[in-house]
C-alpha cells in the first residue's frame, strides 16, 4: 500500500470515529431541541448543507460551545475535541439529500387555504395569530412529523404548549392557550384571540389540559393525496426569504 | 435649618467601626454587611411593613444599571446605599436613588468567566472604606465620601480562570473574600486582607499541599498525583462570622473536573465542605464535608446560617446549611460535630445521611457517557442565593429548586484558561420543575411551610420583624409571604427576572425594602 493512501485511509477512519463520537454526544445533549437525527423540533433541522448561523468550521464550532443568545445555550463544558466531533456529524446531516415527499406543494398551498387552517394559524404575515406561526415550520419539522400533527394534533404538542379551562369566582368557564404564567398570575387566548389576565388566588378552578388541543384532527376531512399535498406545502416552508 | 444641612452631610458617609457591625442590630435601619450581621441571618429587626399594611407597599425610586442580570445585595449606612456591578460600585442618596459616585475598573479585554456570569453580588464596609471584588481578581478599597481608589490588591491572576464575583466580609481590621473558577481547575483559596494597607494577612488554600492534613484524600502516586494542583475548592459566595470565637465560616466548592472523577480518586478535601477558620491567621479549626467526591457539581457554597438552640436539654452554638445536593445540615459551630440533617428538596443521589451525616450514596448516581438521570440537577436544590433566619419565628426561609437533570461524563484535559469540567448536565425531557420557598425549624429542618413557585427561582429570601418573608421569582414577581403561615399578601411585578438578595433599611425613620431585577433596582416603601 502506497504512503499516501495508508495515510488517506487513516485520514478517513478518524474522521468516521469523529463523527461516531459526535453522533453520541449530540443524541444525548442536542437532540432535545435539534430532534434524535437532527430533522428539527424546538431547534431548526440542521439537514442543510448551509447552516445560517455557522458557514464555516470555526463558526460552528463557535455556535456549539457558545451557543446562540438567547434561544440555544452552549455546550461549553465540551472539550475542543469533543465540539469538533460535534461539528463533523453536524456537517454530515448536511450532505443528507433532502426528504422527498410525495405530494404537490401548490395543490397544499390551496388546501390550507380551503380547510380553514388561516384561520388560526399565520403564514408569511397573512392568517389569524391565534395558533402557532407556520412560517418556518418546514426548516423545523419533517415531513412524518407535520403528518403525524395534522392527523393526531394531540400526539405531539409543541413544547410549552398548554390548553388551559379556567372556572372564574363568578362561574364562567374560559378556555384558551396559556401565554404566560406566574407564580400568581395566568394570560390566556381564547378561540377568538383575545386576551384574558386571570389572579391565580381569584380562580375557582385551574386545569391544565396536557393532552388537548384546539386543532382538530383532520384524519376524517382530507383524502390520503391531499394529505400528501398539505404536508408537501408545509414541509416546503422555510422561513422569511 | 442650616444646622440640620450640615448635620445631614456630616451623618451621610459616616465611618463603619467593626464594633457597628457587630452590632449591626443595634441599627436595624442600616444593612451593614452582606447578610445584615455576620451570623449570615438576612433578617431585618424593622417591623413597620406587615402582614396587616403590606398590601400597601409602592415603588418608592428605581435605578437602573449599565447591563442585565444585576446580583448585587447593597449596603445602606446612614442614608446612603452602596451597590455594586462587575468591576464597578455607586453611591446612592437612598431617599431618592439619585447617584452620589461612581467608581469603575475596566474589565481586562482577554478576561473571560469561566463557567459563571458576569455579576457581582455586593460590597463590603469597614471604617471610612467600601471594598469591591472585581472579576478580574482584584480587591479594591475605595473611599466612602468619594468613591476614589485607596489600594488595590491582586488576589490572584485571572488569566487561569481565577475570578471574583461575591461581596467581600469584613471583619475586625480584614477584608476577606474567595475565588470562583471551579469549573476552570483551579487551587481555591480564602484570603483576608489588611483593611487599611491592602497587604495580604492569610491565604488558606481549600486544596491541600502535600504534607498538609486533608492531602491524603487525594492521589498522592503515579500519574494522578498532581491532581491536586487543579482540585477546585473555590470560595464564592460570602461567609458568616462569629465575633466572640473570631471563628470565619466559609463553604468551599466542587472539586475539579466536576463531572469525571477519574483524575480525582477519594473524598477531595476540602471541596464541598463548610471550614471554620480562625479570623486573625486562617488557621483551619474543624471542616465538615457535605458531599465527599463530588460528581455533580454541588458546590456547598452558600451562606452559613448561625444560631443557637438546645439540642438534647443543653444550649449549643450551631451553623445550619440548606446545601445544594439537596440535604439540610445542622452542625456544632465550636467543633463541626453533625447535630442533625434530612432531605429538604427531591434527591435521587443517597439513601439518607448516616449517624455522622456522611451521605449514604446510591451505586450508579454519578455521571456516565450515556447520562444518568439524578436530582437535583447541578444547580442544586439551592445555591448561591441567600436563605433568612427569623430569630422571632425560629424558622430557616429557603427558596428551593425541585428539578433534575440528565449528568454526562466527558474528556477532561487541563489547560490553563479553559473549561475543566468534564462532562455536562441536558434537561430531562417532559420532566416537571418547579420551585418553593419552604420554611424549616432550624434546630431539625422540619418543613413547617412552603409556598410553591411556577418555576426554580434564583432569589434569595428576606424575613423581617414585621413577620413577613421576602422573596423574587424567575418571571420577574417580588413578593411577600407572611411568616408564620406562607400565605401570599403581596407581589409586584418588576418586568425582569430575579436573581439577587432581598434587603430591608430604613429612610428618614420609614422602612423600605429592596431587591434588584435584572437591570433595575427597586426601592419599595407603605
Amino acid at each position: 500500500m502506497s504512503k499516501w493512501l495508508l495515510t488517506a485511509l487513516l485520514a478517513m477512519s478518524a474522521f468516521a470515529q469523529d463523527i461516531a463520537q459526535g453522533k453520541k454526544i449530540f443524541e444525548s445533549q442536542c437532540a432535545l431541541c435539534h430532534g434524535q437525527t437532527g430533522t428539527g423540533g424546538r431547534g431548526p433541522s440542521l439537514h442543510r448543507p448551509k447552516l445560517t448561523h455557522a458557514p464555516d468550521d470555526e463558526a460552528l464550532a463557535k455556535v456549539i460551545s457558545d451557543g446562540i443568545e438567547p434561544e440555544m445555550p452552549g455546550a461549553w463544558q465540551l472539550h475542543p475535541r469533543e465540539v469538533a466531533s460535534v461539528g463533523a456529524y453536524v456537517k454530515s446531516l448536511g450532505a443528507i439529500p433532502p426528504e422527498v415527499l410525495p405530494g404537490d406543494p401548490g395543490r397544499g398551498e390551496r388546501i390550507y387555504q380551503n380547510k380553514g387552517c388561516t384561520g388560526c394559524h399565520m403564514i408569511a404575515g397573512k392568517g389569524e395569530g391565534f395558533g402557532p406561526e407556520l412560517t418556518d415550520i418546514g426548516s423545523r419539522r419533517n415531513g412524518a412529523h407535520l403528518r403525524e400533527t395534522i392527523l393526531h394534533p394531540a400526539a405531539e404538542l409543541p413544547e410549552g404548549f398548554l390548553y388551559v379551562a379556567i372556572v372564574t369566582q363568578s362561574g364562567s368557564t374560559i378556555r384558551g392557550i396559556r401565554v404566560n404564567e406566574d407564580s400568581f398570575n395566568i394570560q390566556i387566548k381564547d378561540a377568538r384571540g383575545q386576551f384574558h389576565s386571570l389572579a391565580k388566588s381569584e380562580l375557582r378552578e385551574l386545569r391544565r389540559l396536557s393532552n388537548e388541543t384546539p386543532m382538530p384532527a383532520y384524519g376524517g376531512s382530507l383524502s390520503n393525496a391531499e394529505l400528501d399535498d398539505l404536508v408537501a406545502y408545509l414541509a416546503s416552508l422555510k422561513g422569511k426569504s | 435649618m442650616r444646622l440640620s444641612i450640615w448635620l445631614a452631610a456630616v451623618t451621610a458617609f459616616a465611618q463603619v467601626p467593626y464594633d457597628r457591625i457587630v452590632n449591626a442590630q443595634k441599627e436595624p435601619g442600616n444593612w451593614l454587611t452582606y447578610s445584615g450581621n455576620y451570623s449570615g441571618h438576612r433578617f431585618s429587626p424593622l417591623s413597620q411593613i406587615t402582614p396587616a399594611n403590606v398590601s400597601g407597599l409602592r415603588v418608592k425610586w428605581a435605578h437602573q444599571f449599565e447591563s442585565g442580570r444585576t446580583e448585587t445585595s447593597p449596603i445602606v449606612v446612614d442614608g446612603v446605599m452602596y451597590i455594586t456591578a462587575p468591576n464597578s460600585a455607586s453611591a446612592l442618596d437612598a431617599r431618592t436613588g439619585r447617584q452620589l459616585w461612581k467608581w469603575s475598573r475596566p474589565i481586562p479585554k482577554d478576561y473571560q468567566s469561566i463557567g459563571f456570569g458576569r455579576v457581582n453580588r455586593g460590597p463590603a464596609i469597614l471604617d471610612n472604606q467600601l471594598f469591591v471584588a472585581t472579576l478580574d481578581c482584584y480587591l479594591v478599597a475605595l473611599d466612602l465620601k468619594s468613591g476614589a481608589e485607596r489600594w488595590s490588591a491582586r488576589v490572584e491572576d485571572y488569566k487561569p480562570g481565577y475570578s471574583m464575583t461575591l461581596a467581600p466580609l469584613a471583619i475586625k481590621g480584614k477584608v476577606l473574600v474567595g475565588v470562583s473558577g471551579g469549573e476552570a481547575g483551579i487551587r481555591g483559596f480564602v484570603d483576608a486582607y489588611d483593611a487599611v494597607t491592602g497587604k495580604r494577612s492569610w491565604r488558606f488554600w481549600t486544596v491541600p499541599a502535600p504534607g498538609e492534613p486533608g492531602y491524603q484524600t487525594w492521589p498522592q502516586e503515579g500519574k494522578l498525583k498532581d491532581s491536586w494542583k487543579t482540585g477546585g475548592g473555590s470560595t464564592w459566595v460570602t461567609g458568616s462570622y462569629d465575633p466572640d470565637s473570631n471563628l470565619v465560616y466559609w463553604g468551599i466548592g466542587n472539586p475539579g473536573p466536576d463531572w469525571n472523577a477519574d483524575s480525582r480518586p477519594g473524598d477531595n478535601l476540602y471541596t464541598c465542605s463548610l471550614v471554620a477558620l480562625d479570623g486573625d491567621t486562617g488557621a483551619l479549626k474543624w471542616h465538615f464535608q457535605f458531599t465527599p467526591h463530588d460528581t455533580h457539581d454541588w458546590d456547598s457554597t452558600h451562606v452559613p446560617v448561625l444560631f443557637e438552640a438546645e439540642v438534647r436539654g443543653v444550649k449549643r452554638k450551631l451553623v445550619a446549611v440548606a446545601n445544594r445536593n439537596a440535604f439540610f445540615y445542622v452542625l456544632d459551630r465550636t467543633s463541626g460535630e453533625f447535630i442533625t440533617g434530612r432531605a429538604y428538596a427531591k434527591q435521587t443521589w443517597a439513601k439518607g445521611l448516616d449517624d455522622r451525616g456522611r451521605p449514604m450514596v446510591i451505586p450508579n448516581t454519578e455521571p456516565s457517557a450515556e447520562g444518568t438521570i439524578a436530582y437535583p440537577n447541578l444547580n442544586g436544590a439551592t445555591v448561591w442565593f441567600s436563605p433568612s433566619y427569623s430569630p422571632l419565628t425560629n424558622l430557616f426561609y429557603v427558596s428551593v429548586r425541585e428539578l433534575g437533570s440528565i449528568y454526562y461524563k466527558r474528556e477532561a484535559e487541563y489547560k490553563p484558561g479553559t473549561f475543566f469540567a468534564g462532562g455536562g448536565e441536558a434537561d430531562i425531557p417532559k420532566s416537571e420543575k418547579s420551585g418553593a420557598i419552604r420554611a424549616l425549624e432550624v434546630a431539625t429542618g422540619k418543613m413547617r411551610w412552603e409556598f410553591p413557585l411556577h418555576t426554580a427561582s434564583w432569589s434569595g429570601v428576606l424575613s423581617t420583624g414585621g413577620g413577613l418573608v421576602f422573596s423574587g421569582s424567575d418571571e420577574g414577581n417580588f413578593f411577600a409571604l407572611d411568616a408564620l403561615s406562607g400565605k401570599p399578601m403581596w407581589d409586584f411585578q418588576t418586568g425582569g427576572a430575579i436573581a439577587s438578595n432581598p434587603i430591608s433599611f430604613n429612610v428618614d425613620g420609614k422602612q423600605y425594602v429592596c431587591i434588584a431585577a435584572d437591570r433595575v433596582l427597586y426601592v419599595f416603601g407603605l
